[in-house]
């Protein structure tokens, strides 16, 4: 189904005919889905199109839900919500190092609070940061435990527009450096044309639309196009 | 209170003529300096007034310095020390026990399901049974002696920190349960770190509920059954008509309630740093 798989030996995700449904309601009808190592996927949909509930299961959030199928996901797997979700009893860094133990670990929170541009804010209170400063911190909460894969639900979808790019070539950056899988469930075409390597467009419990991405700017207009037309969007250029 | 201002602001009636209206202010604006205290010291200087002018009966309403020359005298002669500590030690008691008891079972019952199926439906029924009115059967019970004293007041203290420590517990955001999931916490480290502190807020509201109760519990012992304590010190002033010892024990109770509910806050101001409210 997927193209690029098969010259990657093992896939970091790994989804055959996942089924998910709520009341009787059919959200996930049979997924089959590889995602390589390394790979940024990100995941397009209309609301209600089961983004998040495949996301869910991957991270294994999905308590009460009913639904088959196989799936293999890595150990170390960090989520990134839309909202921060940041306790607000702790400070910053007590937020990152949350379930972390070990050797330093204070020191290496304090590594990714610098690597999303939160050094010397290690102090603050969560109340005293800016939308978009929180999400940063959020960031560096999901990448000081070295995930191999990172699933991130809107993570952007709550910040202001210039905020939000400024996050993307953040998260682009942090992807490069650390080279984690990731599969960012996004409703917006051009975040994930710009962010992602593959975008998956998911209609009706299943995935539409597999398009790789070349980081080439010339097919981004074209890649708009598809992926707007499978979304049952057409641009009207009046 | 720029131009855009000046250009809304002739829809509200404005208070002068001035070119630059500002709109009419409805907070009521800065506290004035030690305003607690000015209500409470106003009302001394007035009955301090009327003793003077001996617009009183000083068998009904002794003057104020003669309040504090019986305070003097109790206390020189220790009755009043002993009653002191034997009130104090009853509130302790009663208090410690009742929060623990709050404490525990609010954790039982907000943590595990089991838990809530036993305590919380048995607490609200605790609950709706007046404490006080419990007394009489924890005399038969416990006898008239220091026990049933501490266990209602007990009674009086858990209620209150239970109910708000377990609605503060069943609230915890759904989010950060998830949150803890997907950082890998164990359940120990939950409660540690996402429930507990999520749950403090409420539980200190709990706590000051508690407090208050533990006097108030006292109080009414003290008055109906006592043999010893500052209740009972009032009691047997009654029957002398010692008017100015009645005073001298109202004055200690409120003392006691001051003091720890300002503890309470103190402590609650320094455990909950976090929390910015209007009122910082």
């Amino acid at each position: 189904m997927a193209p690029h798989t098969e010259q990657l030996t093992r896939p970091a995700v790994r989804l055959r005919g996942l089924t998910r449904s709520f009341d009787g309601r059919v959200v996930l009808d049979g997924i089959d889905l590889d995602i390589p190592a390394g790979q940024f996927v990100a995941l397009l949909g209309h609301s209600g199109s089961g983004k998040s509930t495949l996301l869910r299961a991957v991270a294994g959030l999905d308590h009460e839900v009913v639904g088959g199928g196989e799936l293999i996901a890595p150990e170390r797997v960090s989520v990134v919500f839309q909202d921060s979700r940041l306790l607000p009893w702790r400070r910053v860094l007590d937020n990152v190092l949350l379930g972390l133990d070990g050797e330093d670990a204070a020191g290496r929170g304090r590594e990714a609070l610098a690597e999303v541009g939160l050094a010397g804010r290690e102090r603050a209170w969560p109340s005293e940061l800016s939308g978009g400063e929180q999400q940063r911190a959020a960031l560096a909460r999901s990448l000081v435990r070295e995930p191999e894969l990172l699933l991130a639900d809107e993570p952007f979808g709550a910040l202001d527009a210039l905020t939000r790019i400024k996050m993307h070539n953040l998260l682009r950056e942090l992807w490069e450096r650390h080279r984690p899988s990731v599969l960012l469930v996004t409703h917006d075409v051009d975040e994930a044309i710009v962010l992602a390597d593959r975008v998956l467009v998911l209609e009706e419990g299943r995935i539409g639309v597999d398009l790789a991405i070349e980081r080439d700017a010339r097919a981004r207009g074209e890649y708009r196009g598809r992926l707007l037309a499978a979304l049952g969007v057409t641009e009207d250029v009046r | 209170m720029t131009t855009t201002t000046l250009a809304k602001a002739d829809v509200v009636i404005a208070d002068d003529e001035r070119p630059r209206k500002r709109r009419r202010r409805l907070a009521p604006g800065k506290r004035l300096p030690a305003a607690r205290l000015a209500g409470p010291l106003l009302v001394l200087a007035l009955w301090a007034v009327a003793s003077a002018a001996e617009a009183l009966d000083p068998a009904a309403i002794p003057a104020p310095w003669t309040v504090v020359e019986t305070g003097a005298q109790l206390w020189t002669d220790g009755t009043l020390v002993t009653d002191i500590l034997t009130s104090l030690q009853r509130a302790t008691s009663g208090f410690a026990i009742g929060l623990t008891a709050g404490v525990v079972l609010a954790l039982a019952s907000g943590l595990t399901r089991t838990g809530e199926a036993l305590i919380d439906g048995t607490v609200n029924l605790n609950r709706a049974i007046p404490t006080l009115g419990l007394i009489p059967l924890f005399i038969l019970w416990l006898g008239i002696g220091e026990t049933f004293k501490v266990a209602i007041i007990a009674i009086v203290v858990y209620i209150p920190i239970y109910l708000n420590t377990h609605a503060a517990l069943s609230g915890i955001d759904n989010r950060f349960v998830e949150l803890a999931e997907v950082q890998g916490l164990s359940r120990l480290r939950f409660i540690r770190e996402i429930v507990i502190p999520g749950a403090l807020p409420g539980f200190f509201v709990g706590l000051r509920l508690g407090v208050t109760g533990s006097w108030l519990g006292l109080v009414v012992l003290e008055q109906i059954n006592a043999t010893s304590g500052l209740g009972y010190m009032m009691f047997q002033a009654t029957n002398y008509g010692q008017s100015d010892v009645i005073l001298v024990g109202l004055v200690v109770y409120g003392v006691f309630g001051l003091v720890s509910d300002s503890t309470v806050r103190l402590i609650e101001r320094r455990v909950l740093s976090w929390r910015r409210t209007l009122s910082s």
